[in-house]
């Protein structure tokens, strides 16, 4: 490959990336203006595209939710103040949203594509290299369709003609029409099948960086599997651990496409997390500013996660 | 000793490979159903096998209202998009990479920061936002959104791979005169093609499969990409053609699956992207 030829080039190259281009001498103050605003020139047209498309939305999303904005053009919307957050937390449609979004992130979240994907990993490190490439293979292809895709197949999967009731009656399990008794159960499980390959991506690579002899020594000291995995693995792969739990935490907050192809939320609201409860205020009643304030609850808790996360990876940055 | 642990550990091979079997199987049901479904004259929700081997699926579903000009509106979109993403990623990974100011680490954090903020929170905002500045139900101001949506990743990604790129042989350049767009484009970007790669068909998955973005931003039935349409075709027949659904999602899908083998392949595994992503 191309990249080797530089790196032989001298030892020096391995701490050269942490220094200042050498070129002209840089007096201690720091780089005259004008070059640093050279410099920075090739930033623009993202930070603008940043700014106009990203910044300005979250800005105008603070503001919106304050008014009492509606999709019918009506002309001026009005400052309200609080009130559409008092209405929120007024109304019972939205505490189940927020019930419901509970109940999707800790299941599909927190227990299913974490757990499911500390337990692939850790098989597929022990596991012969075909079964290993199949089932890798396999869970990534779900990973990588499409979220409407996966939506359909998993519609297909849980409907009551489906297959998994299908394989209930084979076993001579009691069956049932899961989108309409359990609907929030379905969805989580949807989630879990599209999203455990991302966990199990980062586990694979924790477990890789965990040094053989450690593993090895307690094994000849006699530790069984569980208490290896208890006091040794886990604890050695504890920031991939955290990472992974923001990560797939924000991802499962949103889902929106696929509850949206299985159950549009329903029936009635029984599977209606919050993207959807918000997506039903902004444009089947119209109310945009409601729908934001609901946007803006979700962005904070987002934006709480989201500055765990870049704590956890602080030292990296 | 030594026998008790290699046997030990045969057998525990192969529970691994027993349990990776199972959730193999699990995992694998509804991918088997829309393979088997497409290719079956009678296809329903289950998996079964087909009552005989059949393309009128395909040959239903291959006409131009139905998946090419989709298909050809994904393109656009997302090819649109992930153009301005990378170039727009690679120009400012290149002074936060190469050069040292007080701002890199404050914009770098905030970049990190977005990159996880829910963008599905601020759709109802940016459609309100489009319908103002008249962006809305156009490509470009979708094309403009997906970019955006994507740039904080891609930067991230790219600052990564660029500062794995040593820098003794733009140095020379820079002594010959070659502008800092020069040796960007003439010697980074080329040095370190594998990680432009990545960032280009990351980007490109991403929007390929996303539904809600153009789902809220395109109104017209004939611009919008694969992802809404096959919502609009299938969701409002009451899904009773069901192996033209799963021919449809086969076609759909085919292209990003390719991509992604195309760099796991090229990586080493499918495992750098996971390590990419924890940081």
């Amino acid at each position: 490959m191309t990249t080797a030829a530089p790196r032989a080039t001298g030892p020096g190259a391995a701490k050269s990336p942490s220094e200042p281009p050498p070129s002209p001498p840089v007096t201690p103050g720091g780089v005259p203006l004008r070059r640093s605003l050279v410099r920075a020139l090739p930033i623009s047209p993202a930070l603008v595209l940043l700014l106009l498309f990203l910044a300005g939305p979250i800005v105008y999303c603070v503001w919106i939710a304050f008014t009492d904005l509606q999709l019918t053009g009506q002309a001026e919307s009005s400052f309200v103040g609080l009130e559409n957050f008092r209405t929120a937390f007024r109304d019972e449609e939205f505490l189940n949203a927020v019930w419901l979004t509970l109940v999707f992130t800790v299941i599909s979240s927190l227990i299913g594509q974490n757990t499911l994907g500390l337990a692939l990993a850790s098989l597929m490190r022990r596991a012969s290299k075909p079964v290993r490439t199949l089932t890798g293979g396999i869970v990534i292809t779900a990973w990588v369709l499409p979220e409407v895709v996966a939506g359909f197949l998993l519609y297909a999967f849980f409907r009551r003609e489906g297959t998994l009731n299908a394989i209930l009656d084979w076993l001579h399990l009691p069956s049932q029409n899961w989108l309409f008794t359990l609907p929030i159960l379905a969805v989580s499980f949807a989630n879990v099948w599209r999203g455990t390959a991302f966990s199990m991506l980062v586990y694979s690579a924790a477990l890789n960086e965990i040094p053989k002899e450690i593993t090895e020594a307690a094994e000849v000291d006699g530790a069984g599997g569980r208490r290896r995995m208890w006091h040794i693995t886990l604890p050695m792969i504890r920031r991939s651990i955290a990472t992974n739990l923001m990560l797939n935490t924000l991802q499962t907050l949103s889902v929106f496409g696929l509850i949206w192809v299985m159950t549009r939320g329903g029936p009635g609201d029984k599977s209606q997390t919050l993207p959807l409860f918000m997506y039903e205020q902004a444009f089947q009643n119209s109310m945009i500013g409601y729908g934001t304030a609901v946007a803006l609850l979700l962005l904070l808790v987002g934006s709480l996660f989201s500055l765990v996360y870049l704590r956890l990876l602080r030292t990296e940055v | 000793m030594a026998l008790t642990l290699s046997s030990r550990r045969r057998s525990r091979r192969l529970a691994a490979d027993a349990g990776l079997f199972v959730f193999a199987a699990a995992f694998v049901l509804p991918l088997a159903w829309v393979v088997l479904s497409a290719l079956d004259p009678h296809a329903d929700l289950r998996v079964k096998a087909p009552d005989g081997l059949t393309l009128g699926n395909f040959d239903a579903i291959l006409t131009s209202d139905i998946t090419f000009t989709p298909l050809l509106n994904s393109l656009i979109l997302c090819g649109g998009a992930t153009g301005l993403t990378v170039v727009c990623a690679a120009l400012a990974a290149y002074p936060l990479s190469r050069f040292r100011s007080r701002l890199n680490r404050p914009f770098l954090l905030t970049i990190l920061f977005a990159t996880s903020l829910p963008i599905t929170a601020i759709m109802v905002p940016v459609y309100a936002l489009f319908v103002r500045v008249d962006l809305i139900d156009t490509m470009q101001g979708t094309i403009f959104f997906f970019a955006a949506s994507q740039l904080p990743f891609a930067i991230w990604l790219m600052k990564n791979f660029m500062d794995g790129v040593p820098r003794e042989l733009e140095e020379a350049a820079w002594t010959d005169g070659a502008s800092s767009l020069q040796s960007l484009v003439r010697i980074v970007l080329p040095l370190m093609g594998p990680g432009v790669s990545v960032v280009t068909v990351f980007s490109f998955v991403m929007m390929w499969g996303n539904f809600f973005v153009p789902f809220m931003l395109l109104l017209t039935p004939d611009q919008m990409p694969a992802s809404v349409s096959i919502n609009e075709f299938f969701g409002n027949r009451g899904m009773v053609a069901y192996g033209q659904l799963a021919a449809f999602s086969v076609v759909y899908s085919t292209p990003v699956i390719l991509l992604y083998v195309l760099i796991a392949r090229r990586l080493g595994g499918g495992f750098a992207l996971g390590g990419a992503v924890k940081g």
